[in-house]
């Protein structure tokens, strides 16, 4: 059976999860990509309140496309984004309570040492697949600094059975990239150093 | 001397290229989809043919929905092979370029990611211009149009060196690989690779952009580059790094080769990546 988790997610969800597995999300999730994280992080050098609570939540890497009908937004197609561009956030994102981030490509050391300290997971979504992942969206709840542009602005997304997401970094330090990355570097010194 | 002039309305190019704006991103090219068919029969991970299995029905629903198969559509790369025995009338030729991009943009929901200003002001242009132009003059009396989107995540994962003689065709390859290596899984994979040999430093970039216009599957017509092709197509896949970038032996569905004379002092190399989406099509006017 498919392994659903609601959200707010809590630190149980969290720490249940190893890499490997492969997980659906139910309830909202918040897009934010470059431009609304360094909003985010001016506003909180600033003090200013931030639009939504992030304690608990699933952000997803992602600028969407979406129209504008009578009946108010509407999802065409999603999908995720390189999550590494995001990297230099990692801290301020695991201190806002953020409990899940959903992307491709993975990130780096500054994050697996904010999950581990926050209990976070990093949820990889099918890149290159927005037809199919849109699916899974069943409405557009309100939209934050549209101004940004529409990939660039805070999307509140409210999901019915969203992935399958591949739990691709834990909290308790596992990165199945890392994995992957030493082995294709090791293959790279058979081919031409030791040649 | 030669043929007369043929004229033609710059209003038929802003037709074709809205068009194609739409259609490239709806349609995943043929032989990538062939590609990705081979690859899911010879895929041994378990994961990977699941990414693929999925991959491919993604590429089905947006052919038949009229959906872009990636929300990233990129910015508009638009290729002109103009023939030099055609006048062109009615306008401005960007303008009509850049006014079938905005119409594509608009009418097939696709996204716009382009904006004025790389440092200060990343304000978006809301349109999808400026498309990115090249012409080139050909004999002839045809116009030759091809429209490539690109998207971010493949295209930041790109790489140039000016290796020198000495680096000979192992130094070739070894740059190829440790660049398809360090971009492990951001460019999507399975991926295109596109490469640049020779020219100068700004034409092996181009020269590895226009690789990628050519068919997956298809073949340099220089039998030694054509050898090239295979061997680092072969190389890549022992990488290990596999559809998503969760392991497999499908790292790359193609490796496209362009190459150029250069200087006696030079072995310009530059990698340009696709995603297994790589929307681009062509029409002849």
């Amino acid at each position: 059976m498919d392994k659903v988790l609601e959200t707010p997610l809590t630190a149980d969800d969290i720490n249940g999860l190893k890499i490997g597995d492969v997980v659906y999300l139910k309830g909202i999730i918040y897009t934010s990509r470059d431009m609304a994280h360094l909003t985010i992080k001016d506003k909180l050098e600033k003090s200013q309140a931030l639009p939504v609570d992030f304690h608990g939540a699933a952000v997803f890497h992602a600028g969407p496309v979406v129209t504008k009908n009578d009946a108010g937004w509407e999802l065409r197609v999603i999908g995720p984004t390189s999550s590494i561009r995001m990297e230099p956030y990692a801290e301020m994102v695991g201190k806002l309570g953020v409990k899940a981030i959903i992307g491709k490509g993975g990130m780096r050391e500054s994050s697996l040492r904010a999950f581990q300290k926050y209990g976070q997971v990093y949820l990889q979504a099918a890149p290159g697949c927005a037809a199919l992942l849109a699916d899974g969206i069943e409405a557009i709840q309100e939209v934050h600094w549209f101004d940004l542009g529409m990939p660039e602005a805070l999307w509140v997304l409210k999901a019915k059975k969203f992935g399958p997401l591949v739990v691709a970094m834990d909290s308790r330090g596992n990165s199945m990239y890392e994995d992957i990355r030493t082995k294709a570097v090791k293959m790279i010194d058979t081919l031409y150093r030791s040649a | 001397m030669g043929n007369a002039t043929r004229e033609l309305d710059v209003s038929e190019i802003a037709k074709a290229v809205r068009h194609m704006c739409i259609s490239a991103n709806c349609n995943v090219p043929a032989g990538s989809i062939a590609a990705l068919e081979r690859a899911l029969e010879t895929e041994e991970s378990s994961v990977g043919k699941e990414v693929l299995a999925r991959i491919l029905e993604n590429h089905r629903i947006a052919r038949e929905e009229c959906l872009a198969a990636c929300q990233d559509t990129g910015v508009a790369l638009v290729f002109v092979e103009l023939g030099q025995d055609v006048k062109l009338v009615g306008g401005e030729l960007y303008d009509a370029i850049n006014s079938g991009v905005r119409e594509g943009y608009a009418d097939g929901y696709l996204r716009k990611s382009v904006v004025t200003d790389p440092v200060f002001e990343r304000v978006n242009t809301g349109d999808n211009t400026p498309a990115f132009i090249y012409v080139d003059i050909v004999p002839g009396r045809d116009v030759k149009i091809t429209v490539a989107a690109k998207g971010g995540g493949a295209e930041n994962m790109s790489g140039l060196r000016m290796l020198t003689p000495a680096a000979g065709v192992e130094g070739v390859k070894q740059f190829v690989i440790e660049q398809v290596a360090k971009a492990g899984p951001n460019p999507c994979p399975p991926i295109v690779v596109g490469v640049g040999i020779g020219g100068t430093f700004d034409r092996v970039a181009l020269l590895a952009k226009k690789a990628l216009l050519r068919p997956v599957g298809s073949h340099n017509s220089h039998p030694m580059y054509a050898k090239l092709e295979a061997e680092l197509l072969e190389e890549i896949n022992k990488l290990g790094i596999g559809p998503q970038g969760f392991g497999g032996r499908t790292t790359a569905l193609g490796v496209n080769i362009e190459f150029a004379p250069c200087h006696i002092a030079s072995l310009p190399v530059a990698v340009n990546l696709n995603c297994h989406v790589g929307p681009h099509e062509s029409v002849i006017l």
